[in-house]
């Protein structure tokens, strides 16, 4: 069914170099439980972590004593705001979150005191003897008022307001439609809740393993909060148990280094499944307001949008967040006029920012549900408004930035709809199949089917003027067999999608090796950017391509050096490396690479730098972006319209992806994307009232189980990326946005229900 | 659940020694707090962090294993109450499994091998329960119908694959062990 | 701190004499659970798995007696002949693996509204058989036995043995709502059981009350409504038993569902269930 047309892996004999599908190097070990993930650390004499959080959304501090619970048996320490030695605020973008809450506290859950003890059970014994009082606030949870609100920080209650002018705003149209939507707050809910554990070093420094998605974020942070240079403080990434944006923040990290430092000891934290959905930041609730402005034929005129995003207590991303929802509000297709004003604020709920997606799976729901109720206005068939209007190359962007690269928007829509439906569902079909599943709710009878597509753009890499880069370090040498082979370093996290597999396949095309070593990813090397925004195979995969191509380059000056030819000039053309050795094109005289690597290894360091971009004017215009990425989903749904529930039958999606570097890995990004944007579409949660979290456990935020994910029917559109290594594009986020829409427009489709809320939960569908 | 937590002032005292028979071999505890579970005392105590914690509360699966033949969640076994079960983990799976399962302990299953070929491993945090699920349910169900094999791991949740390669992986498991035939009732996975 | 293994009912019930502060440990999947969380730290466990008398259940012509760690899979596995819908609610229990540990006791000594076996015995008037070493056996019907959420007439020293349900003729139903389609908390559920013995439609409703909801008024409509003969109700009697039902039941708007939805659901599964038992 799909259209990979797999290109040729590396040259000479070497096998799984790019564009095959290629195991995974940590495979074995991940299925025989030998991974060792960051909770599986474990050190002679190490003490347990455990973090005291705030009960209340808001609250003032009025006095905290821990001289009970450091009495405790089996305590090592307690620390609070007083025992934070450096910068007592940490933040991505903004440093605006306490270590450690000290005289007020902004959210349930909210870190306001760290134990070290003997025992787990111990540490949670004295956490629960810390003595706080507390005096209760009125907490600030309705965004909408929080814009107006008496500041609830000292930053005040705004992160970000961005307005977007594009074309003539007083432009009108023959139809509009118009219509409000409202987005939950769904959870990354990684299966590997968080945990580290930090070694104090001899030289007063601290050795930090950690599971996360960008080292040298947190290491900056890190060093800034305990009061040390950075060159005392080290990380390594340790077994990382998924991401989805929840490990981008800071969550125990300080904490950690602070307890060990104080105790001189090792210390492990790993969070409870509680204390993890308490600890990360979540997707940014919203809700948003549309209007869509079209001629009778169909060509879109102009779109209004408001979007008001709920970024909850700390800063987080929410800016960069809010810039996504904004400039991609329109989605895949060209609009000559917008109208836009998004809003991110502070309020005492909980602090939302990165999820895959990062903005756009909010105003995707919004802008999708749009084009259904454009079409049904206009009496026209939305997959044909979805193409009469759908963006091209050099069509330009709500920013009035133009798409210079490739733009597949027809084939993604034209490859999804290709697929054959589903199977009607049968008469006598096991009644496990129906909505309802194993609680027998329904037979065939009370269930109605529907259909529904969407469609999407997602920008690849960080925008708006942000420096995005990635370092890595390749190096050749002979192996104690006379082999060469290679060895990779760069901190690239691992999380679970594959870029280590991705660097052994480009040092494998690029040097002609077939051993590949990783070193682990770590701060001794620069900084390779965040495992986010889709990024990773472009900037870190670019940056082992250029660090390889630079090992290449000596390899080839060594071997002209050989031939008594300068180093520098016409040697680029006139040695090649082929197969295992280096061959002069003139002369025909090929010399093993083994033989030139008899001088010593080749080891050469590169950074790999994206387009630069350009800030967005105060119109919300400009050059801000890199790169898109585009897919389509159609779904099948199953509907229990009186007791309104849901059962996913079938996904159909095509997808932009560049080039496929790992098809099989690309596969599971599209099917693990499909089932995060199903559970947000039908079931994923995090119910906030009155700024508590009713639902921290799996027992009630609930994800997809194998009897709710359905198959995935694909297509991969191959159409290489200009400027992009190997002409790929980052294949992690499409497949969650588009996905949440189309099966709520095909949940419409079958109950005629206006649903403008995601997840879909039952009463809105039967009530 | 919800009740309040009870007073904090007792410390947790190490007053039990016990011993445990985890796949096939004897491990002593010399002293544990009654309250520890099978999961944490395999993870903490005995260096068997194969089965994972995700949830702490049966709500996952990753911390799957087989006890005295029956596939429940170590995080809900109490370790002092399974002194005399024949427990087995991810550890042991390559060699106790019936059906492929190679006799060294380095060599991997033909429930592992599958999932490596089919690209069902991603983050990898939910497989090692998977593995022990899939092994429960293949030796018992060889030509388990793919409703059946998605009801079998339905207590196995997985963040990162959608579940598509897992349960090609599983077919390919059915298809090798029905020998170069096809398989009586082949489980499918999704995909292209 | 002490655990006790007790390889028969009378060593069970002896610790639990000597220590009546002890937690009655069966599949641990509550109990466990809640130590992990921190919720509950026993100073003394009676483990009950390895009392053979309690795994054991029992068929007569008269009653069903099933051992307190009878497991949900057991029932799941071997009880669809004898009481389908048990089997049909303990397959709806958390996952396989819960259910391969997860006990009838624990149900019965957890007392959720949510038990997701507690409408089905709610509804054939099952019996708490609770044994001590003082006194000896005493029998207490399911409705006396549960006086609250998650609150039960069982004294600290006495032992869940077993649970009995009288045999009935006819068709049955177990049908439990959760917005995903395994391993969920019942948002609403419901135990019907059209008992052509006594000529009674026989109902149980579960996460809709404090504790489970037997809607006798409509249970007299529909017992007076059917053709005992033909297994046929006409539609309008089946509206108004659906709407009895509803009225029964006493549900709370919490972070699983709202009060409304969960009337309105055992509304409509009332009147599928019956009709799903009748011809």
């Amino acid at each position: 069914m799909s259209t990979t047309t797999a290109p040729p892996g590396a040259r000479g004999d070497v096998r799984d170099g790019i564009g095959r599908t290629v195991d995974r190097p940590d495979g074995t070990p991940k299925v025989s439980g030998g991974f060792a993930f960051s909770s599986d650390l474990h050190h002679d004499g190490m003490l347990w972590g455990r973090t005291l959080r705030s009960p209340h959304p808001h609250a003032r501090i009025v006095s905290i004593d821990t001289t009970k619970a450091a009495a405790m048996p089996g305590v090592a320490c307690v620390l609070t705001a007083d025992d934070v030695p450096g910068e007592p605020n940490f933040g991505l973008e903004h440093h605006d979150q306490p270590v450690f809450a000290r005289d007020v506290v902004r959210f349930h859950g909210e870190a306001i005191a760290a134990v070290a003890a003997e025992h787990p059970e111990q540490a949670l014994r004295a956490v629960q003897a810390i003595e706080v009082e507390y005096e209760v606030l009125e907490p600030l949870t309705d965004p909408e008022a929080a814009i107006d609100a008496d500041p609830i920080h000292p930053d005040g209650n705004l992160f970000r307001h961005l307005p977007l002018r594009h074309g003539d705003p007083d432009a009108t149209g023959e139809v509009t439609v118009e219509g409000t939507y409202e987005v939950g707050m769904q959870d990354q809910a990684f299966l590997g809740p968080e945990s580290g554990m930090a070694i104090p070093t001899e030289d007063g420094g601290v050795e930090l393993l950690i599971s996360t998605q960008w080292l040298h974020v947190d290491h900056g942070q890190v060093a800034a909060c305990l009061g040390l240079p950075e060159d005392k403080v080290h990380l390594t990434l340790a077994g990382v148990g998924g991401a989805f944006g929840a490990r981008e923040d800071v969550s125990l990290q300080v904490h950690v280094c602070l307890l060990a430092l104080a105790t001189g000891r090792p210390v492990k934290i790993q969070y409870s499944r509680e204390e993890s959905f308490h600890g990360h930041v979540h997707r940014h609730p919203a809700r948003m307001w549309f209007r869509h402005t079209a001629n009778r034929d169909g060509d879109l005129v102009k779109l209004e949008a408001r979007l008001l995003l709920d970024g909850g207590a700390y800063t987080s991303t929410s800016p960069a967040v809010l810039a996504n929802a904004v400039c991609f509000a329109g989605g895949p297709y060209v609009f000559p006029n917008a109208v836009i004003d998004g809003w991110a604020v502070r309020t005492n709920n909980p602090p939302c920012g990165a999820m895959r997606g990062f903005g756009v799976v909010q105003v995707c729901f919004g802008h999708e549900a749009q084009m259904d109720k454009l079409a049904d206005a206009l009496g026209m068939d939305p997959v044909e408004l979805r193409l009469r209007n759908a963006m091209a190359p050099g069509s330009p962007l709500l920013t009035g930035q133009i798409i210079t690269g490739t733009a597949p928007v027809r084939e993604v829509i034209e490859a999804c709809i290709a697929h054959p439906h589903p199977d009607d569902p049968s008469e006598d079909g096991p009644p496990m199949a129906l909505p309802g599943g194993a609680g027998l709710t329904a037979e065939r009878g009370d269930v109605r089917r529907g259909t529904g597509i969407a469609v999407s753009i997602k920008n690849l890499m960080y925008s708006e003027g942000f420096d995005d880069y990635s370092t890595a370090r390749a190096r050749l040498e002979l192996g104690p067999d006379g082999v060469p082979f290679a060895t990779i370093r760069c901190a690239a996290a691992e999380v679970g999608q594959g870029f280590v597999t991705l660097a052994q396949q480009i040092a494998r095309s690029e040097l002609h090796v077939q051993r590949v070593e990783l070193d682990p990813a770590d701060t001794s090397i620069g900084s390779a950017g965040s495992t986010s925004a889709s990024r990773q195979t472009w900037m870190s995969g670019g940056a082992v391509q250029l660090a390889c191509r630079a090992v290449r380059e000596v390899l080839l000056a060594r071997a002209a050096e050989r031939e008594g030819e300068p180093v520098t000039g016409s040697r680029r053309v006139r040695f090649d490396l082929r197969g295992h050795e280096v061959v002069d094109l003139d002369t025909g005289v090929a010399v093993p690479v083994a033989d030139l690597l008899a001088a010593g290894p080749i080891d050469e360091t590169r950074e790999h730098h994206h387009a630069p971009t350009d800030p967005l004017d105060e119109d919300g215009q400009g050059n801000a972006h890199v790169s898109f990425a585009f897919a389509a989903h159609r779904a099948t749904v199953d509907v229990d319209p009186d007791l309104g529930l849901v059962r996913v039958v079938q996904i159909a999606t095509g997808q932009d992806v560049g080039k496929a570097l790992n098809p099989r890995a690309v596969t599971g990004q599209i099917e693990g994307g499909i089932a995060q944007g199903l559970g947000l579409a039908v079931m994923e949660e995090i119910v906030v009232d009155d700024g508590h979290i009713r639902n921290p456990s799996f027992t009630d935020y609930l994800i997809p189980t194998a009897l709710d994910m359905p198959p995935v029917a694909q297509t991969l559109i191959e159409q290489p990326e200009p400027g992009a290594p190997f002409g790929a594009k980052g294949v992690g986020e499409p497949p969650t946005i588009s996905s949440t829409p189309a099966i709520v427009a095909a949940i419409r489709a079958a109950t005629g229900k206006d649903i403008t809320r995601v997840p879909v939960r039952p009463q809105d569908i039967c009530l | 659940m919800t009740d309040a937590p009870e007073t904090p002032d007792a410390p947790a005292p190490d007053v039990l020694a016990y011993e445990l028979t985890i796949n096939g071999r004897s491990h002593s505890v010399p002293s544990a707090w009654l309250g520890e579970s099978l999961l944490y005392v395999l993870r903490e105590r005995l260096g068997l962090p194969g089965s994972k914690n995700a949830c702490d509360q049966g709500e996952c699966g990753s911390c799957s294993i087989q006890l005295d033949g029956d596939l429940v969640c170590s995080c809900c076994v109490l370790a002092a109450d399974a002194v005399d079960a024949d427990v087995r983990t991810v550890e042991g799976v390559a060699s106790y499994s019936g059906r492929g399962g190679g006799a060294a302990e380095d060599e991997l299953s033909d429930v592992q091998q599958a999932f490596l070929d089919e690209g069902a491993v991603q983050c990898g945090f939910c497989i090692p329960g998977l593995i022990v699920s899939v092994h429960h349910l293949l030796d018992r169900e060889p030509d388990a119908d793919e409703l059946t094999v998605r009801e079998a791991i339905s207590g196995n949740l997985c963040r990162c694959t959608g579940y598509g390669r897992i349960l090609q992986a599983i077919a390919t498991v059915q298809e090798r062990r029905s020998g170069a035939g096809t398989p009586g009732a082949p489980a499918v996975g999704g995909g292209s | 701190m002490s655990i006790s293994r007790p390889t028969d009912l009378d060593g069970a019930l002896s610790a639990l004499a000597e220590r009546p502060d002890a937690h009655v440990l069966a599949g641990g999947t509550d109990l466990v659970v809640e130590v992990n969380l921190g919720h509950r730290r026993p100073d003394a466990i009676v483990a009950i798995r390895r009392v053979a008398e309690l795994r054991e259940h029992r068929l007569d012509d008269t009653h069903l007696e099933l051992g307190a760690t009878v497991t949900y899979g057991t029932v799941e596995r071997e009880l669809v002949d004898a009481a389908p819908g048990l089997a049909m609610a303990a397959r709806t229990v958390g996952s396989p693996q819960i259910r391969n540990a997860g006990t009838i006791g624990g149900n019965l000594g957890t007392a959720s509204p949510a038990g997701d076996t507690l409408p089905w015995l709610a509804a054939l008037d099952a019996e708490v058989v609770l044994v001590s070493a003082a006194e000896g056996e005493r029998v207490l019907p399911l409705a006396e036995y549960i006086t609250g959420p998650k609150r039960t007439a069982r004294r600290p020293d006495e032992l869940i043995r077993a649970v009995r349900v009288p045999r009935v003729a006819g068709p049955q139903h177990v049908a439990k709502i959760g917005p995903r389609n395994a391993m969920v908390i019942a948002v609403a559920s419901l135990a019907i059981v059209v008992d052509t013995d006594h000529r009674r439609v026989r109902v149980g409703l579960g996460s809709v009350g404090p504790v489970p909801v037997r809607p006798t008024a409509a249970e007299d409509l529909a017992s007076d409504a059917l053709d005992w003969d033909a297994l046929t109700c006409d539609e309008d009697a089946m509206t108004r038993f659906a709407a009895a039902c509803a009225d029964a039941s006493t549900p709370i708007d919490d972070h699983r569902s709202t009060a409304e939805y969960r009337r309105h659901a055992v509304g409509v599964l009332a009147a599928r269930s019956l009709r799903r038992c009748l011809t």
